[in-house]
């Protein structure tokens, strides 16, 4: 039971982290499409159309393994937390169900017209499937983050022989924490999708190939996450706030902090040590911590310690994974500021170490929404709705050890196979680059029959 | 009557319409999956592929819609199925990864095209024998001891009945493909499509009558029903529904007519879907599970219909759109390229 349970735990860990990266990058990348079809619509450039085929196709690629592996997700929490979908599938099942009727059906049918009706549609009806594609992935992105803020800021429910009531369903969506990390996920699945473009331009440049295109995308890129950078900073530094307010342990893990107290210091670096319930290696910066974390010099901060062992979350994961995601942060608004700079001076394009900066942080964004997924998913432990209900009590009791460890193998085999296949047709794709994209047709032709009416409205439109 | 009493009625048809949605949409998907083996070689397999290329991540939604519905409107049943059926959900869901992914991937590849021919006729084939197979255990039944279901047995779905069941809907997916290519090709792959239908209808007419005379032996009394006087009057019109619709569809093929099998094939497994529906109410999982005893709070069910009531007909309406869009017959050079 405590296996199948230890084995559930990670294969939920292992099949999110990986479908996360999909929705991430797309939710960005259809957003930039919506952004370069418009911009073709005004100024009607060759390269802008190109662009937008490039970069089209890399989103379906992307977009296809997001799908797939949110299928997965879909039916995860019956097979392997029946216990969690018995107890919470009252307010979370709604909520997941609402994403399915106004994001998941508009996604994936304007898809169809957005990738294969080209040649179908009018131009204004084209760029309309493209907003709609958009607007699905940012609803998608806040029903999901609403049902995961309620496990971590569980509000509006009542709680009656275990299973959980709804209340007010406002309270539920809205629930403390939603906001905030509604703002953090958007800004991360931008950032991602902008150190994606950025990089690959730069690799461009760098290799001197499609010079006049990569620089639009390198300066879009650039100046985005100029901007995006500092939001991010400041919306994490809220979600922060909020996670002192409403999941102290969870603050006192990410921030390495055991005794309850105020002018608490910024741990910088340590090895958290749990059995001794103190830091080793300890290198810290006195004050700062309360600073950060309550924006006065000697501002109260809860310490780990406070909470009896069986309520403390692991230390180790997310201390070390907020730092490197913040640490990663810094970097971009560095990388973004200097490139302004840069930019105003003229210099950007040719300075070749600014160009390999920016290709080594292609990935920084995935990298930094994981780290910040661990932050936020291994924090929460060992609750599964915070507070209120423990992991433990969510298992399916009817699962053996032995079907799970092989579903665990099962998914890391297929997902391992995925990425490699899809990395391997993204460098194929990049390889080819951003190449003519073809002209529109005036009509269609069909296989061996006249056109038929319907066909002939299909020229071009005012 | 109370909201507590209407509301799972009401669920248990948004689900049984969002699972028929699926099974005939997908249905034909899956089965040019299963049909591309057939192919002579492989533009026609592409051919094959591109006829449902922009509609089938909006067929598979609806399976998403089935589950996040049961899990909103029905969390119990969400949770007994699910877990008990968890290396067939396991299956189904990995085949129906390598078969969605083959749909990007096969036409981004070269050399490695090849596998995702096969990913693609593979997943189709496992996905649609995995649904039969959880379609037949849960029909089978999941008897519950004090309200959970304790069978700790990773196999416990294995029977010559679920077994049956997924090969009978191999051969119902492979006749929906084989009709919708029917109506959506021309030329060889129209002729190929032609003659696989006539064996694919023979079988799953067949499959049909074995299912009927099977059932009144499964433990799951889930036919009771059917054959308790007098409701088999009140519900003789859909078996007899069903007969004129195979020998119209049997017409429709021997005269080569091009939109009335697909048609017909759809109709063929509306009827045993209705015909399943009614032998399994009100039961949500069979034996023994009603509607009532599974419901969520009637405070979520009422919170998600409203959306639902608001939501399907918009995405009917968008998908009959896209449908318009890609009507007619498949172009050779059809794609974004």
């Amino acid at each position: 039971m405590t296996e199948a349970l230890l084995l559930s735990r990670l294969q939920f860990g292992f099949v999110i982290s990986f479908h996360i990266l999909f929705p991430a990058f797309t939710i960005g990348l259809a957003s930039w499409l919506v952004f370069l079809e418009a911009l073709w619509l005004r100024k009607r450039e060759e390269r802008v159309r190109d662009l937008y085929f490039f970069w089209m196709k890399i989103f379906s690629v992307s977009f296809g393994v997001g799908v797939v592996t949110g299928i997965v997700m879909s039916f995860q929490f019956g097979t392997n937390w029946a216990g969690f979908s018995s107890a919470a599938g009252n307010v979370v099942g709604p909520l997941l169900n609402y994403e399915v009727l106004t994001a998941f059906f508009m996604e994936a049918t304007f898809l169809g017209v957005m990738l294969f009706g080209w040649q179908r549609v009018g131009h204004r009806t084209h760029f309309f499937a493209t907003c709609m594609v958009a607007l699905g992935t940012l609803i998608s992105t806040f029903w999901i983050i609403s049902a995961n803020s309620w496990m971590q800021t569980p509000a509006g429910y009542e709680l009656r022989d275990g299973v959980f009531y709804p209340v007010d369903w406002l309270a539920i969506i809205f629930n403390p924490s939603f906001p905030y990390r509604l703002a953090h996920m958007v800004l991360a699945a931008f950032l991602t999708t902008a150190f994606v473009i950025g990089g690959i331009s730069a690799f461009y440049l760098y290799r001197g190939k499609f010079p006049e295109k990569a620089k639009i995308c390198l300066r879009c890129a650039l100046v985005f996450v100029s901007i995006v950078a500092p939001l991010q900073i400041i919306a994490g530094d809220f979600s922060g706030q909020e996670v002192r307010e409403n999941q102290p342990a969870k603050l006192a893990a990410l921030e390495g902090h055991w005794e309850t107290g105020s002018n608490v210091p910024f741990v910088v670096f340590a090895v958290p040590n749990e059995d001794a319930q103190r830091n080793d290696y300890a290198w810290q910066i006195p004050h700062l911590g309360s600073l950060i974390l309550t924006h006065s010099w000697g501002g109260e901060v809860k310490g780990l310690r406070d909470f009896p062992r069986d309520q403390q979350p692991p230390v180790t994961i997310p201390f070390f994974a907020f730092r490197f995601m913040v640490g990663i942060g810094v970097l971009m608004l560095l990388i973004s500021w200097y490139g302004l700079w840069k930019l105003k001076r003229g210099t950007v394009f040719d300075s070749r170490w600014y160009l390999r900066a920016w290709m080594a942080m292609t990935p920084s964004g995935f990298i930094a929404l994981v780290l910040g997924w661990w932050v936020a998913e291994v924090g929460r432990q060992p609750w599964v709705v915070y507070g209120v209900m423990r992991t433990a009590e969510g298992v399916s009791a009817n699962i053996t050890s032995g079907s799970v460890l092989g579903s665990l193998i099962t998914y890391i085999v297929t997902y391992l196979l995925l990425f490699g296949f899809a990395t391997w047709y993204l460098i194929k794709m990049l390889r080819t680059g951003p190449v003519p994209a073809p002209p529109r047709a005036r009509t269609i032709p069909t296989a061996a029959r006249p056109l038929s009416l319907g066909d002939e409205e299909m020229g071009e439109r005012p | 009557m109370s909201a507590a009493e209407i509301l799972p009625v009401i669920w248990y048809f948004i689900i049984g319409f969002a699972v028929m949605m699926y099974v005939l949409l997908d249905g034909f998907v899956l089965g040019i999956g299963i049909l591309t083996p057939f192919a002579d070689h492989d533009d026609q397999r592409d051919l094959m592929m591109n006829t449902a290329a922009p509609i089938w991540d909006g067929n598979e939604t609806w399976l998403v819609m089935g589950g996040a519905g049961l899990l909103a409107a029905f969390p119990k049943a969400y949770a007994i199925v699910l877990s008990a059926l968890y290396l067939p959900i396991l299956a189904m869901l990995i085949a129906l990864i390598f078969r969605g992914v083959a749909f990007e991937f096969r036409f981004k590849a070269h050399r490695s095209r090849w596998v995702w021919g096969v990913a693609f006729a593979a997943g189709s084939l496992i996905t649609a024998f995995m649904q039969g197979l959880i379609l037949g255990a849960l029909v089978e039944g999941m008897p519950l001891t004090g309200g959970k279901y304790v069978h700790a047995q990773a196999f416990a779905w294995f029977s010559p009945f679920s077994m049956m069941t997924g090969v009978a809907v191999v051969f119902g997916y492979a006749l929906l493909g084989a009709t919708w290519l029917i109506l959506k090709t021309e030329g060889r792959v129209q002729r190929i499509a032609f003659d696989l239908t006539r064996p694919l209808m023979l079988a799953v007419i067949a499959f049909m009558l074995l299912v009927s005379a099977w059932l009144p032996f499964v433990n799951s009394h889930l036919m009771d029903r059917w054959f308790t006087w007098p409701n088999f009057w009140y519900l003789c019109p859909v078996p007899i529904l069903t007969l004129i619709n195979a020998a119209a569809l049997w017409v429709a093929v021997i005269r080569n007519r091009e939109t009335e099998p697909f048609v017909l094939s759809l109709c063929f497994f509306l009827l045993g879907f209705i015909g399943l529906v009614i032998g399994i109410w009100p039961n949500i999982v069979p034996p023994s599970l009603t509607i009532w005893q599974a419901a969520s709070a009637p405070s979520s069910q009422l919170f998600v219909m409203v959306g639902a009531f608001i939501m399907i007909p918009a995405v009917l309406g968008y998908t009959a759109y896209s449908y318009r869009v890609f009507r007619g017959k498949i172009a050779a050079d059809a794609g974004y390229h």
